[in-house]
């Protein structure tokens, strides 16, 4: 072999030993504390079948004219409001109108709740009738539902409160609903003259995540189901477009997603900031622990869990009061947002955070200024941390 | 369809079968590939073999590899591929009339297309008339794209997954060249059927080109009766290089039917430029091509549909050593260098004033060995950033490939 061939030769070796070893060269997996997709640990291999149906069904399947998308709709995808789990952004926040007070939606027939604000070629979207009082919801993460939903009724008739009791300025109660026909009621629902507790939706309408995913694909992309089968177009009964199976799959993906994991728990100032979130009482409505009772899904079964919410309905005051709402709960009522996972938000909201249900908030101290209501006391006990207090408890919730 | 491909096969294999028994029946216009010509000669600039006096050549290149992936920390795993297999016909029908077809299998059979299959007539030089199925001249890769020609494992991204490369309809149109001392010029001027609606409804959830291509009817039928039009001038001189610029536009989606209004009419329209050039003290080739697109998204769609996207790729391929190697006395080792970005989405968002994102940017070093002009091994080394179309922490993907391509 002359020198050259040799040159050669190891010249390509090199390559290809240089392309093997470099292990570096490629991505490293992002720590679970990083990211909010994945499912709960402990799924059996049939569990991660039926998470991974759900997770493509959830992520990957888009929505066009030539597979029952609108006539009118908001999006294409689930994935395309809530983009690796996370919370949404403004271009995908929806509007809901028609309501102000208990006595149910006036708008039904122009439209309400959802306002439909695309629409597909040729097609006209809705537009918002003159006289609607109207909301805009953004999209919101969806990680730990399933344990959210796996908490009992009596959890949070347990943490209501609805008259002050005791005497802190914070009430808190649940949002009585009337159930779809297709709901399977949980073992140990409480209901209060034929209504139950909605826990999921910023006004708390949404009883289970089986209901929440049929509404979304009838109301977000005018999909139809065995399950909801009234078209957002013309209000008429029409064919289903998807197979109940499908929606069953991303419940159950719902259901499996793992809760957010804190990041930097041990750390002093995020410990301390905890210690002050439950002095200036955040902590009675952002509630720290909570225990799932008993499911049929073993890996969220009897856990403790710590979301930082009690699914409950609280006055926020004049502010946050767009003169919409939903079921029984008033204007100015909304559901405590879980904080798991809020130091995550800017990873799916474009590096940036819009929090509070609109998206109106652009920091997390933004968001707890806007507190009032029964929040008042807290909020002003906030502000009246000192700076160093301030960047503490922004820490520990950054951490969640 | 599938008969047609299978008798080509065996047509071909049988002249393999009979060339092996009997080398001297072939005749083989075995060129150099890699000679830079003007891009839209390259469909006649490629090897092809002809048997005896029979009227046919007949060629064709195939190209596989094996990849290891891994996106986000997660591994792909060992992935072998079997990317196309394209087989040429040509004949010469007379003195100035030509026909070539080129049937592409993607994948195995996964897909099999007629990627082009038309007549020439020549008048003139500049002055020919070409029919049948054409390869529309956007860009320079959508009518120059057989692997053998390239030095890396990928497609550019830019030409594939924002023009709809390899990109063919049904039409005819004219196209002419001339040369004088150092300089050649040529144009190309097409009419031909055009996208549909899938481009703004598909399951990329993005604005998509590409999309149109999954339409079974489009060799039969226009979505609407509108052709698209596409024109191409290209220069070159021997010892600067080429450029070429390019426009393409037509009316893609179905604004009426049986004489009712769906739509109004909405357009595509794309603009490009390429160029290629060796330099003459280094040998460097240095190939390029850079295009936009307009598209008319209805505004009753979200941002998420683009309404502009532009993107395009360098290619900087170095001989380092040209020595006989093996036994392969024209041997060439290169490398090469590839950097690409597309953006699917360039505007702003309605809500926030801000910039949306959906693009991915890319870096491919490569190693690529020719043993003779008609063949090349790669290795690559490829990746990936890609963000969403609200600018979340980009999605990142590397990974080597290593493959070979050559003409048959
Ligand atoms: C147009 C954007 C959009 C699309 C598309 C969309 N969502 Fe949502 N999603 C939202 C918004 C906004 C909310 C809050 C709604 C509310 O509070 O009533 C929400 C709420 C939810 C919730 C409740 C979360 C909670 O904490 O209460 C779940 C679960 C959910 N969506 C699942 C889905 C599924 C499954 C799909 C697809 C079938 C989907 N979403 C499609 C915007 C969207
Ligand atoms: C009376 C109950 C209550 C108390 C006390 C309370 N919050 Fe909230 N918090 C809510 C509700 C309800 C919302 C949602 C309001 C909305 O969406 O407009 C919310 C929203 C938030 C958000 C925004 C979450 C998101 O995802 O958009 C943050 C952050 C937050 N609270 C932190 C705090 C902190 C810190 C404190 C203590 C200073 C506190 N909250 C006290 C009920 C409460």
């Amino acid at each position: 072999m002359g020198k050259r061939k040799i040159k050669v030769l190891s010249a390509i070796s090199l390559g290809i030993i240089l392309s093997i070893s470099c292990s570096k060269l490629l991505p490293q997996l992002p720590t679970d504390d990083s990211i909010l997709d994945g499912p709960v640990d402990g799924l059996s291999p049939e569990q991660n079948r039926i998470f991974l149906r759900g997770d493509f069904a959830f992520n990957d399947e888009v929505f066009t004219s030539s597979n029952g998308l609108g006539p009118t709709f908001v999006a294409t995808s689930c994935g395309s409001c809530h983009a690796g789990d996370g919370k949404g952004h403004p271009f995908t926040t929806l509007t809901r109108f028609g309501q102000s007070d208990t006595l149910g939606n006036q708008f039904l027939h122009l439209g309400g709740p959802q306002l439909q604000s695309r629409a597909l070629p040729g097609y006209k979207p809705e537009v918002l009738p003159a006289g609607a009082t109207f909301s805009r919801f953004t999209p919101p993460a969806n990680t730990g539902l399933g344990l959210l939903e796996a908490v009992p009724d009596a959890t949070l008739i347990a943490l209501s409160d609805v008259n002050d009791a005791d005497g802190d300025g914070i009430s808190g109660r649940p949002n009585w609903i009337t159930l779809p026909s297709y709901t399977i009621i949980k073992t140990g629902a409480i209901h209060n003259n034929g209504k139950y507790i909605g826990r999921f939706g910023k006004k708390a309408l949404v009883y289970d995540l089986l209901q929440q995913t049929a509404n979304a694909y009838n109301q977000d992309m005018g999909i139809n189901s065995s399950y909801e089968s009234i078209s957002t177009y013309n209000n008429l009964q029409v064919d289903p477009e998807i197979p109940n199976q499908t929606i069953l799959d991303v419940v159950f993906y719902l259901q499996t997603l793992k809760a957010p994991v804190q990041r930097d728990q041990q750390d002093r100032e995020v410990l301390a900031g905890k210690q002050l979130f439950i002095q200036i009482s955040c902590s009675k409505c952002h509630i720290p622990q909570l225990q799932t009772g008993p499911s049929p899904i073993a890996a969220i079964s009897n856990k403790t869990i710590f979301p930082y919410t009690d699914l409950l309905l609280h006055d926020m005051g004049p502010a946050l009061d767009d003169g919409y709402t939903e079921g029984t709960a008033l204007t100015p009522e909304w559901r405590t947002p879980a904080l798991w996972g809020l130091g995550l938000s800017k990873n799916s909201q474009g590096g940036q955070v819009f929090l509070m249900h609109d998206g109106r908030a652009r920091s997390i101290t933004e968001a707890i200024n806007l507190h009032g209501g029964e929040a008042n006391n807290s909020r002003k006990l906030f502000q009246q941390l000192t700076e160093s207090d301030k960047n503490k408890l922004i820490k520990f919730l950054e951490s969640l | 369809m599938m008969k047609i491909c299978l008798s080509i096969l065996f047509i071909f294999t049988s002249f393999i079968v009979q060339g092996q028994i009997d080398p001297e029946l072939l005749r083989n216009f075995s060129i150099d590939t890699t000679e830079r010509k003007l891009n839209m000669d390259a469909v006649y600039n490629r090897p092809f073999i002809q048997a005896g006096k029979l009227p046919v050549a007949l060629g064709g290149y195939v190209e596989a590899n094996y990849q290891y992936l891994n996106e986000n920390g997660i591994s792909k795993g060992h992935e072998f591929q079997m990317r196309r297999l394209t087989l040429f016909v040509s004949s010469t029908v007379s003195k100035r009339i030509k026909f070539l077809t080129e049937l592409e299998f993607e994948e195995g059979t996964k897909e099999i297309n007629i990627e082009f299959a038309s007549v020439d007539f020549e008048f003139e030089p500049l002055l020919n008339f070409r029919g049948g199925i054409v390869m529309n001249p956007i860009g320079a890769f959508n009518q120059n794209h057989d692997g053998p020609k390239w030095d890396f494992v990928d497609r550019p991204l830019a030409a594939t997954q924002m023009l709809p490369a390899t990109w063919s309809n049904v039409g005819f149109g004219i196209f002419g060249k001339k040369s004088k001392h150092n300089w050649t010029y040529g144009y190309e001027l097409y009419l031909t059927n055009g996208f549909n609606e899938s481009i703004v409804s598909n399951s990329m959830n993005k604005t998509f080109l590409p999309a149109s291509k999954s339409d079974p009817d489009r060799f039969g039928q226009s979505v609407n009766g509108m052709p698209l039009f596409t024109a191409k001038f290209a220069l070159r001189n021997t010892k600067l290089g080429e450029v070429g610029i390019s426009y393409m536009s037509g009316i893609y989606n179905q604004f009426e039917k049986d004489g009712l209004v769906l739509d109004k009419k909405r357009a595509v329209t794309a603009y490009a430029i390429d160029f290629n050039t060796t330099i003459a003290k280094t040998g460097t080739f240095i190939n390029g091509e850079w295009a936009w697109i307009k598209i008319d998204v209805p505004d009753t769609y979200t941002e998420q549909f683009g309404r502009n996207q532009t993107g395009g790729f360098i290619d900087i391929v170095q001989p380092i050593i040209r020595k006989p190697l093996f036994g392969f006395t024209n041997s060439v080792l290169n490398a090469a260098l590839r950097l690409e970005y597309v953006d699917w989405n360039k505007g702003k968002f309605v809500s926030t004033g801000e910039n949306i994102s959906d693009h991915i940017y890319s870096v491919v070093p490569s190693l690529s060995w020719r043993p003779s002009t008609q063949t090349v091994f790669r290795l690559n080394y490829r990746y990936n950033w890609q963000t969403d179309l609200l600018g979340n922490p980009p999605s990142r993907m590397a990974g080597f490939q290593f493959g070979f391509s050559t003409y048959l």
